[in-house]
């Protein structure tokens, strides 16, 4: 996994709440046996004007003016900018693999879905909680600046406006840990194997129907 | 100390703890399905990992799969190569599978409970969020993602921290025809797409203990829309005769040694949750989605809101939007919304008692000239040969339904099953949003007695005063 420490970065508007992973990658791309591969078809609906399948090229697709990812000033953004319960719906993966090779490796918003959160620090993506005043002006800077970018630090748990206004964050220890150092964490939880079987040993003896 | 239901079988499952308050958790089951999968043994192989206890997990394919016309095999290319995935990736690594010719094949979710797979007291994941519903046999039951489906093969556990508490009692007597759906939807409707963020819930109070294993299963089933971590229902007698008998229940002096310790399944009378809600049963009507979340849910008596009685901004874009997407005007009585298909199964309503309340209501009868399609899906082989075996699907198909092969079919429409460009759909699935069951499809999410009878009308009614 890449490590996440500092991000300067191009930011980009969604002005909506409840944004659900069936927008945020459609059931059809989730016939992939990859990992990657799902940055063309994020947000595809929303995104293009035809309906779009599994291995297409997307260079020539028609794409929806009025969907603001669409915009020309905000292509190569790394950061989203969103509204309250952002990934709920179900528990694919692809949705941050999709959010990801798209080019974002942050999302901001003033709530996640449980899932949705767990799986972007698995994946190298760093979900700020902001509350919602903090998040009007996100939203209200970057609708009046051109080129709009924050500056993200997780060492110092720090966003970061071009004005010098800094806002922080919270981020569990643990998962600061992982991202920071880019841990696989099925390597660090092998590393307590004698404590699982010791656990599986004790855990026999009170239920043995469960094994 | 007295313990919630949710802190007993939590407590029973703490491998360790870290420095920040997050545990190892022991998951003793894990259900596998084919879209969810592939990277995680991908990433097995890759790390050079074996699965740490292979009879944990049990898989089947159920997103992709074809609900006629089996004997053709698959004929998508895509959906094909990641089913024989899910094939391989078994064999390889020597989990049990109930692939798509085998008579237990199905919706994992109604496939586990109906194998004896899930148990009370267990934790239970898969890669899917609708796992909440087996809380209903008392257990702690996650969705989670394809990467922690891999950290659960490779460990057998998963880091967790533990969430907050959160009881819902519903008092009380339901008012006939009322299901566990209805409930669900009921509670949705009340609490909001986030209002269980954070909180795994527990499900109390005499109309949910009236329920029958259906539908505490469809309720708990539902809990992930209202965005908690889990959903789950303490044990009694009901869950018992349900896990009894069934094959991988446990048997002989096991029975009984379990059966003594599930009777500890429940929360104590002086536990306390960080949150408590109380709705009374009795307010409880035939429920219908008219948006596109489910928390856009109404009686069947309303008619569609006007978005100017929002409570905030937000609201009010989010009705605004809906209202367009699913092309409805304010003020319309949500029975005079007229249907072009309608779909009876999935996770939430594939189940055999599903199936019967839906043929009661469509028996002697035929679905309506403007209706495109009616289809009923059974949840799993086993459900349909016992709906076959009770003469139901001939009753569907005198009432001119499609009577199909068991998968997840038009519950998301990753098969053939799906809802063209403004088509309007009245379904038992669990989840309307834009796009879900068909690029520009406009779901209403019901119990199965209102699909049904929605079929034969023609548009939605209300089943209390509809023979
Ligand atoms: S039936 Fe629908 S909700 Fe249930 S597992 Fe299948 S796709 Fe998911």
């Amino acid at each position: 996994m890449q490590a996440f420490t500092t991000l300067n970065g191009l930011v980009a508007p969604m002005d909506r709440a409840n944004v659900d992973t069936d927008a945020i990658i459609p059931k059809q791309f989730l016939k992939s046996i990859k990992r990657t591969g799902y940055g063309p078809f994020l947000f595809d609906e929303w995104r293009y004007e035809d309906h779009g399948e599994p291995e297409m090229d997307c260079t020539h697709r028609p794409k929806r003016n009025d969907f603001v990812l669409n915009q020309p000033r905000f292509q190569g953004a790394e950061i989203l900018i969103t509204r309250e319960n952002f990934g709920c719906g179900s528990s694919r993966e692809h949705a941050p693999w999709a959010i990801l090779d798209y080019g974002f490796s942050c999302v901001i918003a003033p709530s996640f879905a449980d899932i949705f959160y767990n799986n972007c620090f698995k994946n190298g993506i760093l979900p700020i909680v902001l509350n919602d005043s903090q998040m009007d002006t996100l939203f209200d800077a970057c609708a009046t600046t051109e080129g709009f970018s924050l500056n993200i630090d997780l060492i110092a748990q720090t966003v970061s406006l071009p004005s010098g206004k800094s806002l922080s964050f919270e981020v569990d220890d643990f998962r600061k840990h992982c991202l920071l150092n880019g841990l696989d964490d099925i390597g660090l939880t092998l590393t307590q194997s004698d404590n699982i079987r010791n656990y599986e040993q004790s855990r026999i003896k009170q239920a043995p129907w469960l094994f | 100390m007295a313990k919630t239901l949710f802190e007993k079988v939590w407590d029973q499952h703490v491998v360790s703890e870290n420095d920040d308050g997050s545990m190892l958790l022991y998951i003793d089951r894990q259900l596998v399905h084919e879209v969810t999968s592939p990277q995680a043994f991908e990433g097995l192989r890759m790390a050079g990992r074996k699965p740490w206890r292979i009879n944990a997990s049990v898989a089947t394919p159920d997103h992709n799969v074809p609900t006629n016309n089996r004997d053709q095999g698959i004929t998508d290319p895509v959906s094909r190569a990641q089913v024989e995935a899910l094939d391989a990736n078994c064999a390889e690594f020597g989990i049990t599978e109930f692939a798509l010719d085998d008579i237990r094949q199905g919706v994992v979710h109604v496939m586990g409970p109906e194998q004896g797979l899930i148990l009370p007291g267990m934790t239970v994941v898969c890669g899917d969020s609708h796992t909440s519903t087996h809380g209903a046999f008392g257990a702690i039951a996650m969705g989670i993602g394809t990467s922690e489906v891999e950290h659960v093969l490779a460990s057998q556990c998963l880091i967790q921290k533990k969430p907050k508490t959160m009881r819902i009692r519903v008092e009380g007597t339901l008012p006939t025809s009322m299901t566990g759906k209805d409930v669900a939807l009921y509670i949705i409707g009340e609490i909001g797409t986030a209002g269980g963020t954070g909180f795994a819930i527990e499900f109390a109070g005499s109309a949910v203990r009236a329920l029958s294993m259906e539908g505490r299963m469809s309720l708990c089933n539902m809990t992930i829309e209202a965005g908690a971590r889990c959903g789950m229902i303490g044990v009694d007698d009901v869950t018992i005769a349900y896990v009894k008998g069934r094959p991988y229940a446990p048997k002989a002096n096991d029975w009984d040694s379990a059966k003594a310790a599930w009777s500890e399944l429940h929360s104590d009378a002086d536990a306390e949750f960080d949150k408590e809600l109380l709705f009374k049963a009795e307010d409880i009507a035939p429920q219908l989605s008219w948006g596109t979340s489910p928390e856009m849910v109404l009686p069947i008596t309303a008619s569609i809101p006007n978005p100017s009685d929002a409570k905030d901004d937000v609201q009010q874009e989010g009705w605004n939007r809906a209202l367009a997407y699913m092309d409805l005007k304010a003020g319309t009585p949500l029975q005079e919304i007229n249907i072009d298909k309608v779909f009876i199964g999935s996770c939430t309503n594939g189940r055999i008692e599903d199936f019967r309340e839906a043929a009661a209501m469509v028996k002697g009868k035929s679905v309506a000239a403007n209706v495109k399609l009616a289809m009923a899906v059974p949840g799993s082989g086993l459900v349909k040969q016992q709906a076959e075996e009770e003469g139901l699907d001939e009753i569907f198909r005198q009432a001119g339904f499609e009577w199909r092969d068991p998968g997840c079919s038009m519950c998301l429409a990753m098969n053939a099953d799906r809802l063209e460009p403004g088509e309007r759909c009245a379904s038992t699935s669990n989840r309307n949003f834009e796009g879900r069951q068909g690029m520009g499809g406009r779901t209403h999410l019901v119990s199965p007695a209102m699909a049904a009878a929605a079929a034969i009308a023609g548009h939605f009614v209300d089943i209390r005063d509809w023979v």
